[in-house]
């Protein structure tokens, strides 16, 4: 039983980056920009949040809570829908191919970070590696009434604000693109562009803007991984950079639907530490274990692809930009 | 009251170019893009070390070519993205967005190191040359085909198939590292064969990477017939373009797509071959370090090209070797050679806007309507 709820535990702290990924690329993807950066912009959230705090802490010997976490998820949104803008520029406006334009903005976001991850401390000056302990620990308090509940319920309100924050802004996209007017128009961006355009729809600044925050949202994914799942420190062995691809699948898995997204981040979280909790795996099962959540997402991919429901179709604009006079 | 005439121009006004713009032009701007993008570069790294950034250029170039040795080394790295590149062009050719590189050079790494692990000493080198190789190439090729067989019976989603394939290979890889550990409990591989040699390349013409050259400059030109001028090739180039069409020329779409998807993968699993056999002589779950992922931009910038490859891989690798010494000599991680290669792909690619469209801004519009 305690193995289970640490199980759930796991999965759901892993699921809490993914699930910040995916919402922000349903997002993006909901008016047509398939945005292969993700990876590359939860890097950048996760770094810039990171380096913010970083020069906060090292001027103020006694830094405010309150003060730092919001520089670190200000620059780090700030970070990210910079990221988004690069991507935006160059296949809005410039009409590169998106696929290939993601790769490059992950090999960029990706250099960019683990460099900056790697030698901050040392170009400013430190030694040893970059550390927020301070920040990290703000983030990772849990909620004032958990203690003061029962055993089990209390473990799993006992996360720090951010899990609960990702469920919000999952359920909160969810209703704004199904249940407003604004979100009606984006979809209609992403089905078909060339009709919103001439309903008047004004289809650059709705992928502009619809990448941009999409890609603020993910940067926060990032955020969550530096500060909460390896405690306010840098691991450069590119742990972003795989949840990201993650959170890409993510987005196919539940369908473009931020809400089926929840449960779907918690269990490829549970999959993927599922080996740690399984007794007596020699470490050369533990490797063939790790596949499972790749395993499982390629099975998803088939049997959606399968099935065919209309309900789990992709945009149909998904890909292709767009360009007026192409008609 | 408003007419046609108070009407605002938009500031600026895109079109299609008609007829394509002379070919010294669109270098031109590509080279202007370039250019500008190194700028940047040099800012960014002025920014951080504070030198000079022509001198900085100057280590950069000593870095890649400074001894013998270094060139060589940049040379073979520049096959093994070219090889790599090379395998991606026909999938990438027929839209099939193969981003699965990394897992079929792993795999291709794997097939070489069994080889080596498990048959040394009971062959000798032409016959364990030609198996490692002819392994290597089927379980890439396996490796791509599997994506394409989904993607042609159901068209599964092959982006997210072939990323998620780069994983299973990773811990596949991981597996195998566990299982021929040397020494025991170090979690390597460690160099294969050190003493004996067996299943590494052989020297010829004195030089440990000439084969690997004669290797892949083959296949480039193989490839460049292959795309240009086959019947297969045409295929890959209509299926590519318009899958309805390619059906109503009674093409068998379904078996160009596994097919192709074959090759695509053979052809990275001939770099997993360079990369243990021809280079690093081990295998580790870094082998392919993220260089499928570049091959594929490689490939796109040019415009599947095989012999324009050769000159942006000459680039790519300069521009990594050159800020791997950098990272040296100012004690800065080496990860500032993706960031430096990743603003190039952005200004090069963006360049390409201005080659296909023409840009009017709102002032010089108006003497084109009174002439």
């Amino acid at each position: 039983m305690t193995q289970l709820i640490a199980l759930l535990q796991a999965g759901i702290m892993f699921g809490t980056v993914i699930l910040y990924g995916s919402t922000g690329e349903t997002l993006a993807e909901k008016s047509g920009n398939l945005n292969l950066g993700v990876p590359g912009i939860m890097y950048l959230g996760g770094i810039v949040g990171l380096m913010g705090v970083f020069f906060y802490e090292m001027n103020n010997p006694e830094p405010n809570k309150l003060v730092c976490i919001l520089i670190a998820m200000a620059s780090a949104f700030l970070a990210a829908t910079l990221g988004g803008l690069i991507f935006s520029v160059l296949t809005i406006t410039l009409r590169t191919n998106q696929i290939v334009t993601g790769l490059a903005l992950t090999i960029f976001a990706g250099g960019f970070a683990n460099f900056f991850g790697g030698s901050l401390n040392r170009l400013a000056g430190g030694v040893g590696q970059i550390s927020v302990a301070t920040t990290s620990s703000a983030f990772r308090a849990s909620l004032p009434f958990a203690q003061d509940l029962p055993p089990v319920l209390g473990m799993l309100l006992g996360f720090g604000f951010m899990v609960y924050l990702a469920v919000a802004v999952a359920l909160f996209v969810d209703w704004f693109i199904n249940r407003t007017s604004i979100g009606l128009n984006l979809r209609a961006v992403g089905e078909n562009p060339g009709t919103a355009d001439a309903a008047g729809i004004k289809v650059i600044l709705y992928k502009y803007l619809a990448t941009c925050i999409g890609a603020g949202i993910s940067g926060l994914g990032g955020l969550f991984y530096v500060m909460d799942y390896t405690k306010g420190t840098w691991d450069s062995d590119g742990g972003i950079e795989r949840l990201g691809w993650l959170a890409v699948a993510l987005v196919i898995f539940s369908g473009w639907k931020p809400k089926k997204g929840i449960w779907g981040a918690y269990l490829f979280g549970m999959l993927f530490w599922l080996f740690f909790y399984i007794p007596d795996l020699t470490r050369r099962s533990m490797e063939l274990f790790k596949m499972l959540p790749y395993l499982v997402t390629i099975i998803v991919l088939v049997v959606v692809s399968m099935r065919r429901r209309r309900e789990n179709e992709p945009p149909a604009g998904l890909g292709i930009p767009y360009f007026r006079e192409e008609r | 009251m408003k007419n046609d005439n108070t009407c605002v121009e938009p500031f600026v006004r895109i079109s299609k170019r008609g007829v394509p713009i002379p070919v010294w032009k669109a270098m031109g701007i590509r080279a202007l893009a370039l250019l500008a993008a190194l700028i940047i570069c040099a800012i960014i790294i002025f920014a951080i070390v504070k030198l000079n950034p022509l001198k900085v250029y100057v280590a950069m170039f000593e870095g890649a070519f400074g001894t013998n040795k270094r060139m060589w080394v940049t040379i073979r790295d520049m096959m093994m993205l070219l090889c790599i590149a090379l395998g991606l062009a026909p999938a990438f050719k027929m839209r099939f967005w193969n981003i699965g590189a990394e897992g079929q050079i792993l795999l291709g790494g794997i097939a070489s190191a069994f080889c080596m692990i498990h048959l040394s000493g009971y062959l000798s080198t032409l016959p364990m040359m030609l198996l490692m190789f002819v392994l290597s190439i089927v379980a890439g090729g396996i490796w791509g085909w599997i994506p394409g067989f989904f993607k042609a019976k159901w068209g599964t989603n092959e982006t997210l198939f072939t990323l998620m394939m780069n994983y299973i290979a990773i811990q596949l890889t991981a597996y195998f590292v566990a299982l021929w550990e040397n020494p025991i409990g170090s979690n390597t591989v460690g160099v294969i064969n050190a003493r004996t040699k067996i299943g590494w390349f052989p020297e010829l013409f004195g030089q440990a990477y000439a084969l690997n050259v004669i290797l892949v400059l083959t296949l480039t030109v193989i490839m460049f017939v292959y795309l240009r001028y086959s019947k297969q090739g045409y295929e890959v180039a209509v299926v590519g373009e318009s899958q309805n069409t390619a059906r109503y020329a009674a093409m068998n779409v379904p078996k160009v797509i596994m097919r192709t998807t074959f090759i695509s993968g053979a052809i990275c699993g001939i770099a997993g071959f360079l990369a243990v056999s021809g280079a690093s002589h081990t295998i580790s779950t870094s082998t392919a370090g993220g260089r499928g992922f570049t091959a594929i931009i490689v490939a796109w910038l040019a415009k599947f090209n095989p012999f324009v490859m050769i000159l942006i891989t000459a680039l790519l690798v300069f521009l990594d070797k050159g800020a791997i010494e950098i990272a040296s000599r100012y004690n800065l991680n080496n990860h500032v050679s993706n960031m430096l290669v990743g603003i190039i792909l952005f200004f090069v690619m963006g360049s390409e806007f201005f080659i296909d469209y023409k840009v009017k801004f709102r002032g010089g519009k108006q003497k084109e309507v009174q002439a």
